[in-house]
């Protein structure tokens, strides 16, 4: 059962006054994935934007029991979290682990694979901003093709962007689903859902980051929209292997429309230096993984 | 009843880890620490101790759970040895920063490159800046004693703490070893009570960005900075020593073996020439002295058992009336001397200027057997050294071969 926009809860657990950048889409995810958890859960994660985010001791802006870990160790502090809370008697409170790109498709990967593997009770939030942004913009195996980061100031990045989404799909969680900030109301839905299942939960959210990919603060959710629109994020569930596309990227499948990427990638001034051959063969591949979307779904 | 078992060192960690009934173990195995974790996984599958047993992929994440399972009330276990350890590095800097109450047993062991599996103390001694405390064995029964002990005085300042025993000499060498009764231990370590717990009705944010300088939470009060937190844990290890002491001699009442001394002392009294050692290589050094003793040299041994916090003033106090000291060790800070030679030569110097002769061995690297003739031409070069007040100019490196 699905709720609407104007359906959510009141109750808040992000208070005014968050250190995130100006145009952060991370604080609108955040809202609404607590709004759907509540307050009977303890997160952990390691350093990120989300640790900018929660405030600078003594004081912090969210309601919800945190702890800080290592770069590498979020996962790991999670199984440690179920562990603890399970041998003290105290099975009624949800994990939740939450990671950058950074933290979860390079440094984090192995703690993750692992707890994953061990079909952890907990939920895993990979939230993406395609690069190391709380370092200061700095090019991760998460950012695309084409884009300029500090580390990658003046021949934009080669590689395309790791497709982590399939990388864990492969580890047959309880549960897999994709979100993006601009879509408060799938992404209240999917926690809702994930909070409700046993064992390892995934969700990857795409978050557009004004500091990073350079545009402007009042853009943030409309870029998001051009992502989903031009399928470069695509929205989706996994639940017991069985696929499914949601929202907008399931009347996209229905439609049979999509728009191109330039639109969203001229937005963007991290996409500034890409070539005509990136251009062509990023709207390739993007065709490429959509269609196989498409067909998945069964269209 | 308390009984006698023939028990490898791993064997007693693990039987230890039972007996103060632990609720959270996470473990990856190493050699030579392996049999712990399997140990352990046999009393929790059989259904003997109670507890989550978190079978992960690495060391790192080994103390990642252990840290966040105490943050949340649990208490913790896990153990390692050499390279294991080392990956552990970044978590070991983060559980003392979280003040957690995390007890680890290592199986001492060399660290590559090149690779060996046998046993030398550098992977623990390079991680004595790392704010935990560590406690060195010098046989079985200190192993599994101590792990009891170690919960005991790491639950009181909410300090974690290795307990680090010899690979292979101890960890796969059987002696026997008198386990107390189950009642007895749990009288003397009652469960583990939190300073705070998670609730969900007063959420806390647990260590997060701190600053450099004080900042007034929302009450008004000042809280400590990042250079206050650390204060803090320095604070809490110099103060370490004496609950330390007390914990062994309520553990002597209790069980009647003493660990109220900080320091193995071996016919020391009289002394003019003491062996510094430690872990098994302090009982080897008692046979050498025996002999000496035999040949009329007045001999004696000192073990540390505290390595940190570091027992200086127990230190001073045992070498003040020695003409000569020969500290031998099983590690190097490179470059320079032996950890132990440098940390007794710092401590003489701040404390009473008694200035015995003190001469630094490097031996039993990677396994290399440390033979009672080895420790009688170090007491004959020490002992000929000081009667000429020859000082010696860099450590020695005893049996290296080529």
């Amino acid at each position: 059962m699905s709720v609407t926009t104007m359906e959510l809860p009141e109750v808040e657990y992000i208070l005014p006054g968050t250190r995130t950048c100006a145009g952060c889409g991370l604080p609108i995810a955040y809202r609404h994935m607590l709004k759907a958890l509540g307050p009977k859960m303890i997160m952990t994660h390691p350093a990120c934007c989300l640790t900018i985010l929660h405030g600078i001791y003594p004081k912090t802006p969210v309601a919800i029991n945190a702890v800080n870990n290592t770069f590498a160790g979020t996962a790991a502090s999670a199984s440690g979290l179920v562990a603890g809370l399970k041998a003290t008697g105290r099975t009624d409170y949800t994990v939740v682990a939450m990671a950058g790109d950074g933290g979860t498709f390079d440094m984090g990967i192995q703690a993750l694979s692992g707890a994953a593997e061990r079909e952890t009770d907990f939920i895993y939030v990979c939230y993406d901003n395609e690069a190391y942004m709380n370092t200061g913009v700095q090019r991760s195996s998460a950012t695309p093709s084409g884009a300029v980061t500090t580390t990658t100031p003046v021949i934009p990045k080669e590689q395309a962007k790791k497709d982590f989404i399939q990388i864990m799909e492969a580890h047959d969680p309880a549960y897999l689903a994709t979100m993006c900030s601009s879509y408060p109301a799938d992404i209240y839905n999917k926690f809702l859902k994930a909070k409700a299942i046993k064992g390892t939960r995934f969700i990857h959210m795409a978050v557009p980051c004004p500091t990073g990919w350079s545009f402007p603060t009042k853009d943030t959710v409309k870029i998001g929209r051009l992502a989903v629109e031009s399928a470069v994020v695509v929205l989706y569930e996994v639940e017991n292997g069985a696929f499914r596309l949601t929202g907008k990227s399931l009347s996209m499948a229905r439609s049979g429309k999509k728009q191109p990427v330039n639109e969203y990638l001229e937005m963007q001034g991290r996409f500034k230096r890409i070539s005509a051959e990136q251009l062509a063969e990023f709207q390739r591949q993007i065709d490429v993984k959509w269609e196989r979307f498409r067909k998945r779904a069964g269209f | 009843m308390g009984q006698t078992l023939i028990l490898t060192g791993t064997q007693a960690a693990a039987l230890a880890a039972k007996l103060c009934r632990v609720q959270v173990i996470a473990a990856y195995p190493i050699t030579p620490q392996s049999k712990i974790p399997e140990v352990l996984s046999e009393y929790v599958e059989k259904g003997e101790l109670q507890a989550e047993f978190v079978r992960v992929e690495s060391e790192h994440s080994a103390m990642g759970v252990c840290i966040s399972a105490s943050l949340v009330g649990a208490r913790v276990f896990t153990a390692t040895a050499a390279n294991g350890l080392a990956y552990m590095h970044e978590q070991l800097h983060w559980a003392a920063g979280a003040r957690v109450p995390v007890v680890m047993p290592v199986t001492n062991r060399g660290l590559g490159a090149p690779w060996t599996i046998l046993n030398d103390m550098q992977d623990t001694i390079a991680q004595r800046d790392t704010g935990w405390m560590q406690f060195y064995c010098m046989n079985n029964q200190e192993v599994l004693d101590q792990v009891i002990l170690a919960y005991k005085v790491a639950e009181q300042l909410m300090v974690p703490t290795m307990v680090c025993f010899d690979g292979f000499r101890l960890s796969h060498t059987m002696m026997p070893v008198s386990i107390p009764a189950q009642s007895d231990v749990d009288k003397y370590l009652p469960p583990y009570e939190p300073l705070h717990s998670i609730d969900s009705g007063n959420p806390v944010n647990i260590n997060p960005v701190v600053m450099t300088d004080p900042l007034r939470g929302p009450d008004g009060e000042l809280c400590p900075s990042y250079m206050g937190f650390r204060f803090r844990l320095q604070e809490t290890m110099e103060s370490a020593l004496p609950v330390i002491a007390e914990a062994g001699r309520s553990f002597a009442e209790r069980f009647g073996r003493s660990y109220e001394d900080n320091l193995h002392r071996y016919r020391t009294e009289d002394a003019e020439f003491i062996f510094l050692t430690m872990g098994s290589l302090a009982s080897e050094a008692s046979d050498t002295v025996d002999i000496l003793r035999e040949r009329g040299v007045k001999a004696g041994v000192v073990g540390i058992r505290v390595f940190r916090p570091f027992p200086a003033a127990s230190l001073v106090e045992a070498t003040c009336r020695a003409k000569s000291v020969a500290v031998v060790e099983k590690a190097i800070s490179y470059g320079y001397e032996g950890a132990l030679a440098t940390e007794l030569k710092a401590a003489l110097f701040s404390r009473n200027g008694h200035r015995p002769v003190i001469y630094n061995y490097i031996t039993g690297l990677g396994g290399k057997d440390v033979k009672p003739t080895d420790l009688l031409e170090v007491a004959q070069e020490i002992i000929n050294g000081a009667a000429g007040n020859i000082p010696q100019e860099k450590p020695r490196w005893l049996g290296y071969g080529v």
